[in-house]
């Protein structure tokens, strides 16, 4: 079916920042954008944290709210600029005083409570790289990226380190100190609460440059263990740029993202950037659940809402009528990211809360939204929208293995309407990756020609608006969060029954995929029932919510000639699809 | 329509059915009846999904959207599925 595109009443396009997408993207300029940014006093350089609290602290808006936190029982904690720079202040002195140096890692490992944001900004304050960690992985995805990211600090709750960390913390040499949240630690762990108390308020935060390491967020690849892409304090200028176009964010907007602060969206949009413009941040504790989300949208005011297509099918299935029980009259602009946004739910926004939802597309290596439907533009529900001004975007004709063709070192660029290609874009934006940590052939192996490869297929209309297709790999999207098959078959064949396994997404109406494991055991191992929820048990025990929510025993998994399990065509099995000509399957990049 | 509502001792043994399905391993036994179940057992929301499914197929009652809210903790599931309606 198609779907009408959704226009803009002229009211909508007077107040946006973005009023003119065409003329906009001919004049953008990354350089003459930087006037947005403050630098730090004195010419020192630039640090996010000075960018996102100290410059309004020291101005008029330092009395405005910059964190209005709820916990999971309603009670709402309130922190201002000025108090956000004391507390951000205290958190810098105590990791000098702990002798913690400039780049050295600061993980975190916390859910949404008001120590995440001190303790990130505070870190950044310090010269410190920051780390967030996903608070519902389970021990093994911890500790794997504690071991890779070098931790010298882990930032995190008393039950979240006796439940995911304590177990490991030999194997992670480097971390040196763990600070739990509250007034009580267990031996080896020091209490946030007193140690921020007796340290002192004043801190001249780190003269960090534009091109020093800020941030290492993982994300997960086809193959291989976790990857730490690194992003630098520069990136807090596409942070800011694009929060104005693609978020519509005005500095006296109070702004909520759902995302979690363990993943890129809930650090670049759920932290640093509504405080860059000044804005008020709403964080709540809780857990999805209807009503509850309905009541924040209405008690806070909220203005600006990203949230994620998960969520938003999940309200869908409340039907209209819960929305209509809530004053949204002070919401504005609503966008979604996490994986493709169904045209039925863009709609679904129009029809229920007022304003159609807006879908935009980025990646963790990228830091910073790249693709957009924007406020004054037309949506095309399904689309993503079209780039950035400042991003160069382009399709580009794939080889054998679904990934971009590659021919002396040329790529062949897609130009036809309508024509698939891998997405690509052209580097040139503050907010791009400059590594993977300690781990450059796959930084290398990212790019070809100039262009940096996203492993996502599209297509793009004839006005420019990009369709997503697919994964160019096998890597799974699942509410949001990005599943690397590898990790999750490894933590698998760590049990005594299982010989191999094959891990896929399989589809899903409301998390787009879920991730399905296909196991085959060794011999003397029989594939009854009880094995089957005891491996479901040691998934959740290891991997905590990226571990597979369906197991399938298969003894004769399909192999590449290389000796691989062929995922796709496990896939396409699980679909029911065709599986095709079996030679074009053997995946060697 | 009315269902009869299940005696306690059903009503427990199918949320604990249902839940075992998704966390095989919770040691149900020792969570605190009033207890956040999604806390306590650290069900994301497809998990709470899933649970809530298992569950109407084991008690064959419809369970609504509107009703997963009653469906916080040991307690309240168990209250939900003993009451008539």
């Amino acid at each position: 079916m198609d779907w009408e595109p959704i226009g803009k009443p002229a009211s909508a396009r007077e107040r946006a920042n973005l009023r003119d997408y065409a003329r906009t993207c001919r004049e953008f300029d990354w350089t003459r954008a930087r006037s947005v940014l403050s630098g730090l006093p004195g010419g020192r350089g630039l640090n996010i944290a000075y960018e996102a609290v100290d410059r309004h602290a020291a101005g008029p808006r330092a009395t405005r709210t910059a964190l209005r936190w709820m916990d999971r029982h309603d009670a709402v904690t309130e922190l201002s600029y000025a108090e956000l720079a004391e507390r951000t202040n205290r958190f810098a002195v105590l990791l000098r005083e702990l002798g913690v140096r400039r780049g050295e890692r600061v993980f975190t490992l916390l859910g949404r409570v008001p120590d995440l944001y001190i303790a990130v900004l505070g870190a950044l304050k310090a010269g410190c790289v920051v780390s967030p960690l996903f608070s519902a992985f389970g021990p093994e995805p911890v500790r794997q990226r504690l071991t890779l990211g070098g931790a010298s600090v882990l930032v995190t709750t008393g039950a979240l380190y006796r439940r995911k960390v304590r177990g490991s913390r030999a194997d992670v040499p480097s971390l040196r100190h763990v600070l739990v949240t509250g007034d009580d630690a267990e031996d080896g762990t020091l209490a946030l609460g007193p140690a921020l108390a007796a340290a002192s308020p004043d801190f001249q935060i780190a003269a960090t440059a534009p091109d020093d390491p800020a941030l290492l967020h993982f994300t997960s690849g086809t193959t291989g263990m976790p990857k730490g892409a690194l992003h630098v304090h520069d990136a807090v200028l596409a942070h800011h740029v694009t929060a104005a176009y693609a978020l519509d964010l005005h500095a006296d907007d109070v702004f909520w993202c759902t995302a979690d602060p363990g993943w890129v969206t809930g650090m670049s949009y759920g932290v640093l950037a509504p405080l860059s413009h000044g804005a008020t941040l709403v964080s709540d504790e809780g857990d999805f659940d209807a009503d509850r989300w309905y009541r924040v949208l209405a008690q806070q005011r909220v203005n600006v809402w990203y949230t994620a297509p998960t969520a938003l099918r999940m309200l869908m299935r409340h039907g209209a009528d819960l929305a209509a029980a809530y004053d949204l009259s002070a919401l504005r602009f609503i966008a979604s990211v996490g994986e493709p946004l169904n045209p039925e739910a863009v709609v679904w926004g129009q029809r229920a809360l007022g304003l159609p939802v807006h879908d935009n597309w980025w990646q963790t290596e990228t830091g910073a939204i790249m693709i957009s439907n924007f406020a004054a533009e037309e949506i095309r529900p399904g689309s993503m929208g079209r780039p950035m001004p400042g991003v160069e975007a382009g399709l580009l004709r794939r080889g054998q293995d679904g990934r971009a063709l590659v021919t002396d070192g040329t790529v062949h660029p897609v130009m036809a309407e309508g024509e698939e290609g891998e997405l690509a874009l052209r580097p040139c934006w503050p907010s791009m990756f400059r590594i993977y940590w300690n781990d450059p052939e796959r930084y290398a192996r990212a790019f070809a020609d100039g262009w940096y490869l996203t492993g996502d297929v599209a297509r793009r209309d004839a006005d420019g608006y990009y369709w997503f297709v697919g994964r160019a790999d096998d890597v799974i999207k699942s509410a949001g969060h990005l599943v690397g098959p590898f990790e999750v078959e490894s933590a698998l064949m760590a049990h005594s029954a299982v010989a191999e396994a094959g891990v896929i997404g399989k589809p899903d109406p409301v998390a787009g995929e879920l991730v399905k494991a296909f196991v085959s055991l060794h011999p003397g191992h029989e594939p009854t029932e009880a094995l089957r929820l005891d491996l479901l048990a040691f998934g959740r025990r290891a991997l905590g919510a990226v571990a597979p929510k369906e197991i399938e025993f298969d003894q004769h998994l399909p192999h590449t000639r290389s000796g691989k399990v062929m995922r796709r065509l496990l896939k396409a099995r699980e679909l029911g699809l065709p599986e095709g000509d079996l030679s074009t399957l053997e995946v060697t990049r | 329509m009315t269902t009869t509502p299940l005696t306690t001792e059903r009503a427990r043994a199918a949320v604990h059915e249902a839940l075992l399905g998704i966390v095989p391993d919770a040691e149900l036994d020792i969570v605190d009846p009033g207890e956040n179940l999604r806390e306590a057992l650290e069900l994301d929301s497809i998990d709470f999904l899933a649970f809530v499914r298992r569950l109407a197929e084991l008690t064959g009652r419809t369970i609504d959207e509107d009703d997963y809210s009653r469906l916080s903790t040991l307690d309240s599931c168990i209250e939900f599925l003993t009451t008539a309606r």
